[in-house]
């Protein structure tokens, strides 16, 4: 009834190919992006209900966001292009590490050449992003078997890269610049003068960063280039056959999701963590994020939004219940508890839409097509 | 059909607004209580020596409410937040917890390095101290740059200097140690490498040839850490593990058959959980105390009477055991500084910032540790602003099979090594955030 696209006529190719070609969807879109962008700042401010705290933008909203974006950058990958990575977290780690470098300074000496390459310490933003390119560059590195390994044998390459870079941000003390610990700090995050500091600052940082992110993966995977993938995931064959470059498109994907998955990863050093250990991106975190992409839906932009929001808040909300009902249980049944509940809502999920939430979504998008006289 | 739909979306928003209500409220508390969160872990790899501690810090708390109710009539309430030892488990707890009671949490512990590094850059902001008793950032010490640290009772860098001395002393003298080889074990985290720089330079002054040999976390993988120890035959290990880590070591140092008596671990490699799993392989097996050993004082009396004669209590299983003493004097040192800020600002609730000024301004002397039942478990302790650490004393206990044996008397850490350090590592870490030391001449 209200969700009906009769009678939208487009009249010119553009309108044809317009990212959300429903105006229905246009309106919902605008009415998230206004509540994420002026609603849920407006209600910190004034601490009302739910955000009477920081708790909710500091410990929910700003990971939930982060990892949404890494979500993103791993669908384009797995999702999209059909290569199975479980390196993600080393990419996030390589997005973090670099960004910290660029940030505070680098300095390589090269004694043997009796000369040094000094760049002196970049903004913030610059260095976010410049860690995202370093992150892509790895990233077609370690992406150059995929085009002669397929499947699990690539999920093990890739496993490579997590364990390969593990070790090395543990063991070069160069990344951390010398710090005894081999934990860092994140610098002061300063955009153009302006110090960003406060949680709704914060917030919105993130939320623009995955704004910006999240349409250009939209529109990446509607274009040539996200075709091209989608036709290597399928069949590869068939796609070389039909003049894909499968070097072309396997490369681009990497690069492209190495790109995402490292500003992910440099925000989240940055404005979640603050300090960090490279266990914070360990093999755990890539796992975390393939189980996102999984749930969320493979292929889907809106799945990874779902997908990061099942795995991330979920285990914290069941963690809070029955404190919140004031039913006395121990904090490590609660965590046990945590474990069965989320692994056994996973199986029943998987089980029951074995496409993730958003195959859900559109069903339900189906189903709303035809209220209140389905068939 | 539109039954059922209406049904479903009554039932989804009954179900979301729940969680809002879970994720953002809190039950409603009463005035008059001192809100103390406890960032624990009961699960995962380190549980077994997160447990005792987690125990011994609720139970002391307890029975402060019991005995005295509260302190100076406020109510002490504290909540537990499972973390796993995961630094973003921890962040988020903090932010869970860092909020309850009528005026926030009171100060913050929690019992790990890589959690500590994080909060570190939370606290100031949201001004709240950080308690890490004998863990944390060692350069903490300086709390002209750290001013919401308290890293209490001693550093990784006092426990490398207490150690060094130690085996200066089992030689027979500093200039023995010239020329032989002692290596460390460690947690390859934040944890474990702390103690490398301090090592270092008394490698320098002494003579000796020191080696650090990481284990990668959790630690149960050690074969080749203990061929190469074996190939090596360093004089002495240091061990500088956690958890299951430090039992997996001495299996492996009795697999090799280095000598378990010339292995010295870290204090927070000597307790009944590190010791217990290796079995008789860990007889003579020497830790450092961190200053207090096993067994039951006068604080036990009232805790016995207090807490478990009433059916409270959550460690009578671990009561007395090494972890279950340091968590009491967690809980004691964290309590205490509520009660010197009371002594100024009221007894009433107390918001961080004031629970601060109670750390900082806090002195235990020998007769007040008495008074509060910690006589042979603590020596006084006083911090101030450019100490935020309090205590250098340090002793060694051995595992002789069935329980820990002292062995050794005090030991004082050489300030010459590690205050210089201290010094440059947290000047360092002040230029690199933009903090300006405060002045401690003008704090009083």
């Amino acid at each position: 009834m209200l969700y009906r696209e009769a009678g939208q006529f487009k009249t010119s190719y553009t309108a044809d190919m317009a990212i959300f070609p429903i105006r229905q969807d246009r309106i919902a879109l605008i009415l998230l992006l206004l509540f994420a962008f002026v609603g849920i700042p407006l209600l910190a401010h004034f601490q009302l209900w739910p955000l009477g705290s920081d708790y909710m933008l500091r410990a929910i909203l700003i990971p939930f966001l982060i990892l949404s974006l890494a979500a993103i950058g791993v669908n384009i990958l797995v999702g999209y292009c059909g290569q199975i990575s479980l390196g993600s977290g080393a990419f996030m780690a390589i997005g973090a590490y670099s960004a910290y470098k660029f940030g505070t300074g680098v300095h390589i000496p090269l004694e043997f050449l009796g000369t040094e390459i000094r760049i002196a310490p970049l903004p913030v933003l610059p260095s976010i992003l410049l860690g995202g390119l370093m992150s892509a560059i790895v990233g077609i590195l370690f992406g150059i078997p995929s085009l002669r390994i397929k499947g699990l044998y690539l999920a093990v390459a890739t496993l490579a890269a997590q364990f390969f870079f593990d070790w090395v941000f543990l063991r070069v003390k160069w990344f951390t610049n010398y710090a005894p610990s081999g934990s860092i700090a994140a610098p002061d995050l300063h955009f153009f003068g302006y110090f960003v500091h406060s949680p709704i600052e914060r917030y919105l940082l993130c939320l623009v960063f995955v704004t910006v992110f999240a349409l250009i993966a939209k529109n990446l995977v509607r274009g040539n280039i996200g075709r091209q993938w989608m036709a290597i995931r399928d069949m590869d064959i068939a796609a070389e056959l039909m003049g894909i470059r499968p070097l072309y498109a396997k490369l681009t994907a990497f690069a492209v999701s190495s790109f995402i998955v490292g500003v992910a990863g440099a925000l989240w050093a940055f404005i979640y963590l603050g300090a960090w250990e490279p266990l914070a991106f360990s093999i755990d975190r890539s796992l975390q994020l393939l189980f996102m992409v999984i749930i969320g839906g493979l292929g889907s932009i809106l799945g990874s939004f779902l997908g990061a929001a099942f795995i991330l808040i979920l285990p914290i909300l069941l963690d809070q219940v029955p404190h919140a009902f004031g039913v006395p249980v121990s904090v490590e049944t609660v965590s046990h508890l945590v474990f069965i509940v989320t692994g056994a809502l996973i199986c029943y999920l998987l089980i029951v839409e074995p496409h993730g939430f958003a195959r859900l979504w559109s069903i339900a998008k189906e189903k709303l097509r035809l209220w209140p006289f389905p068939y | 059909m539109l039954r059922k739909t209406l049904a479903a979306a009554t039932a989804a928003t009954a179900v979301l607004s729940g969680a809002g209500f879970v994720l953002s409220a809190g039950p409603a508390m009463a005035q008059n209580e001192q809100f103390i969160p406890r960032l624990v872990y009961r699960t995962g790899a380190y549980a077994p020596n997160g447990i005792p501690f987690a125990n011994g810090a609720a139970d002391y708390i307890t029975m402060l409410n019991e005995r005295d109710g509260g302190i100076n009539g406020v109510k002490l309430v504290m909540e537990e937040c499972e973390t796993g030892y995961a630094t973003d488990k921890g962040v988020e707890c903090y932010e869970r917890l860092k909020a309850k009671g009528p005026t926030g949490a009171a100060y913050f512990s929690p019992l790990s390095t890589g959690i500590t590094f994080a909060l570190t850059e939370k606290a100031p902001g949201d001004k709240m101290p950080i308690l890490t008793l004998g863990y944390g950032r060692s350069d903490s010490r300086n709390g002209a740059v750290f001013a919401w640290n308290f890293i209490a009772v001693g550093s990784y860098w006092t426990a490398a200097d207490i150690a060094i001395q130690h085996v200066a002393k089992e030689l027979g003298g500093f200039d023995k140690l010239k020329g032989k080889k002692i290596s460390l074990v460690y947690h390859d985290s934040p944890y474990g490498k702390e103690p490398i720089p301090a090592l270092e330079v008394r490698a320098k002054k002494d003579g000796f040839i020191f080696k650090a040999i990481p284990v990668t976390h959790p630690g149960v993988e050690q074969k080749s850490q203990w061929l190469a120890i074996r190939q090596d035959r360093p004089d002495y290990v240091l061990l500088w593990g956690w958890g299951v880590m430090n039992s997996t070591s001495i299996k492996e140092a009795a697999a090799v058959a280095y000598p378990r008596d010339k292995m010295l671990g870290v204090w927070w490699s000597g307790a009944e959980p590190d010791v217990i799993p290796a079995g008789d392989q860990a007889k003579g097996y020497k830790a450092l105390l961190l200053q207090h050993p096993a067994g039951k004082f006068g604080v036990h009396g009232d805790i016995e009477k207090h807490v478990y004669a009433k059916g409270q209590g959550v460690g009578k299983d671990t009561n007395g055991q090494v972890l279950y003493n340091r968590g009491l004097i967690d809980s004691l040192i964290g309590t205490e500084a509520i009660r010197t800020a009371q002594a100024k600002f009221g007894n009433k609730p107390l918001t961080g910032e004031q629970v601060r000024w109670g750390f900082e301004n806090l002195n235990l002397t020998a007769e007040r540790i008495k008074q509060l039942g910690f006589e042979g478990m603590l020596k006084p302790i006083k911090f101030s602003c450019a100490d935020h650490q309090g205590a250098d004393e340090g002793r060694v206990h051995q595992w002789d099979g069935k329980e820990w044996k002292i062995i050794s008397d005090f030991y004082s850490a050489d300030r010459s090594v590690v205050d210089p350090l201290v010094k440059e590592v947290s000047a360092k870490y002040a230029a690199e955030k933009n903090i300006t030391p405060r002045d401690c001449s003008k704090e009083q």
